[in-house]
């Protein structure tokens, strides 16, 4: 185990630095920064080359990539636009994301779980053809729709819960942008449930539970559930590195300054230093993530072991 | 009779299928004494696991249906219970052994937590003494270093002591009844017998009644005091082993005899029953075995025969009987 904990994690390296040059690449490609900094006015030509050499906008841009790259690993992101450090952007911003993330990942395991189970036991009858209804039409609709449809209704309508999020964005109010962040993942879960219960209570071993005499709630949680979940936690923890990125639309519907809004804020004022500093950190989430789903799935499954 | 544990009597079990209904098992009536072996011996798609998981009530339904018959157990009948009393009986009284121990047994869960679960759910122990008792039935079984094994999952564990443990799952409660389905067909021959040997002594041991299910005739052989013979859903012969190998009262069984391979007959070939089974959603009117049968007549094809006493404990289901034994 701890030397395949080792191996994934050299591969990161190699992974890591192509998705970063990769989007320097593109901010790069985005324009000029110095004519972003100084918005519809000319810069001052003496000015705009003193501003070139300090943020090493001269050099070549393998150079200024290797620049940045140290300075990330000293835990210095730069400086964005209007002054701020951008790692106190991303410490605003993170705790916001990781809590509509929780909000949004509770949503997908209850609902998603629980209505999984329900249908895949009842296979071919009405609840279960509902339920696929359902998850089908949630698939279709994109979050901007869905997102203001609920917005307009919920919050606006009927007045249920403040339709947008104050800055120090608390769990309360976090609920209904949290569905909607988690509607699509959440129809996705219900039908792996329902397809992983189905085909596992028609294996063997639980042929053999039912044969032991063991009571039906028994043979349901410790045999059937535990077997077809295993596909499923995956599937949400591949999720939370997805949400950990943000939610660009969710997060622009409800006003939360999260990571999403953070990250659309810098491409829209091609705010590089905000942009490349808040993926980098995002590739990071993501590899960690993906490597903690593999462990998780040796766990959950013992027949797989990594040497 | 007031030892019969299990009487199985006229039961009817159908699948609704795409193609029409299949009537897999057609008014099947054994029964067995404690102590006493019983084998059900037939060809994949005879009925003989069907019956068997009727009998245990894990028929997968739907599809399956039970559409008549009795299921007396110790003089009550499984099949107008409660399901909450059935399934008291189910494990403690009444177990089964499956073929493929691997596919049959969880594989998240530990052996020990698995064999645990019986103490756990029928009598209440708590988890920690459930599994000391687990360590004893996986020693009684003969599993090596039993007590360091129980942490193991069922991949980690050769296919014989996979059905070691399959056979000490159902042994765990002292049932009186042990339906064992085909329960070596998956193992080494050297394996197989090493298994065999493990049941005899144990059901001796513990005067438990056993249904041992089985296409391999060399298997029922030392192990079994009488024999059901199934095709397509009905018994069409049932005797005490000896009297059957010396001489079959049924074409059908006759002819699966005829076709174990013989060191006598070396270089000569080998029998075979010609064609296949009948599909159970078309089975032949009249006696279910005549396109294939060596002595069919006109009568085996309108006429269903009923299981002729052929002599004290001894039926046929053939309208030639007295032929076949002639012959035989």
């Amino acid at each position: 185990m701890g030397r395949y904990v080792i191996r994934r994690l050299l591969q990161m390296i190699p992974v890591f630095i192509g998705s970063t040059f990769l989007i320097f690449l593109m901010v790069y490609a985005l324009g000029d920064p110095i004519a972003a900094l100084f918005g519809d006015k000319a810069p001052d030509p003496a000015t705009a080359a003193r501003i070139r050499q300090e943020l090493y906008l001269d050099k070549p841009l393998w150079l200024q990539y290797a620049h940045y790259m140290g300075q990330i690993l000293t835990g210095d992101f730069g400086v964005a636009f209007n002054g701020q450090e951008v790692t106190e952007l991303m410490a605003d911003a993170f705790p916001v994301t990781v809590r509509l993330t929780l909000v949004a990942i509770l949503f997908e395991i209850v609902i998603g779980v629980t209505l999984g189970l329900l249908s895949g036991l009842r296979r071919g009858r009405s609840l279960d053809t509902g339920v696929l209804l359902l998850t089908l039409i949630v698939v279709s609709v994109p979050t901007f729709v869905s997102g203001y449809v609920l917005q307009y209704l919920i919050g606006v309508k009927w007045a249920a819960v403040s339709p947008s999020v104050s800055p120090e964005a608390p769990f309360g109010e976090l609920l209904l942008p949290g569905v909607v962040l988690a509607l699509t993942s959440l129809a996705y879960v219900t039908r792996l449930t329902r397809t992983s219960i189905a085909e596992n209570s028609r294996a063997d071993y639980l042929r053999t539970a039912v044969a032991k005499g063991l009571p039906r709630h028994r043979v349901i949680t410790r045999h059937l559930l535990r077997n077809s979940l295993i596909p499923v936690v995956t599937f949400i923890g591949t999720d939370i590195g997805a949400l950990m990125g943000g939610a660009i639309v969710t997060e622009r519907i409800f006003n939360i300054h999260g990571v999403g809004f953070q990250l659309y804020q810098g491409i829209l004022r091609q705010n590089s230093p905000t942009v490349v500093g808040f993926v980098t950190i995002l590739v990071i989430v993501f590899l960690m993530a993906n490597l903690l789903v593999d462990l998780l799935y040796a766990v959950l499954d013992p027949r797989i072991r990594y040497a | 009779m007031t030892n019969t544990l299990l009487d199985v009597r006229d039961l009817r079990v159908e699948f609704r299928t795409r193609d029409g209904v299949a009537k897999a098992v057609n008014g099947v009536s054994y029964s067995v004494d404690a102590g006493e072996t019983l084998a059900v011996l037939g060809e994949s798609g005879s009925g003989k696991s069907v019956t068997a998981q009727a009998v245990m009530g894990i028929l997968d339904s739907p599809p399956g249906r039970v559409t008549g018959g009795e299921v007396l157990f110790r003089g009550r009948d499984l099949l107008t219970m409660g399901a909450e009393d059935r399934r008291r009986i189910r494990g403690a009284k009444l177990a089964m052994i499956f073929q493929d121990a691997l596919s049959a047994l969880n594989p998240v869960m530990t052996v020990g937590a698995q064999l645990g679960e019986m103490y756990e759910v029928h009598e209440g122990m708590t988890r920690k003494d459930a599994r000391a008792r687990a360590v004893g039935l996986m020693d009684r079984v003969r599993i090596p270093a039993a007590a360091q094994r129980a942490g193991d999952y069922p991949h980690q564990f050769s296919g014989g002591m996979r059905q070691r443990i399959m056979i000490a799952m159902a042994l765990a409660l002292e049932p009186d009844l042990i339906i064992a389905d085909e329960p070596t067909t998956a193992l080494d021959v050297t394996v197989q017998a090493q298994v065999m040997d493990l049941l005899a002594e144990l059901r001796n041991e513990y005067d438990m009644g056993l249904i041992l299910i089985t296409h391999d005739l060399g298997v029922v052989a030392d192990v079994a005091d009488r024999i059901a013979v199934m095709y397509a859903g009905r018994i069409v012969e049932t005797a005490p082993v000896r009297e059957l190998y010396a001489a079959p009262a049924h074409p059908y069984t006759k002819g699966l005899l005829e076709s174990i391979p013989r060191l006598d007959r070396k270089g000569r070939e080998l029998y075979a029953i010609k064609g296949m089974p009948p599909s159970l959603t078309a089975v032949p009117p009249g006696c279910p075995f005549n396109p294939r049968c060596p002595l069919a007549r006109d009568v085996c094809r309108t006429d269903r025969p009923p299981l002729y006493d052929v002599a004290p404990g001894r039926g046929s289901a053939c309208h030639f009987w007295k032929e076949t034994l002639g012959e035989g």
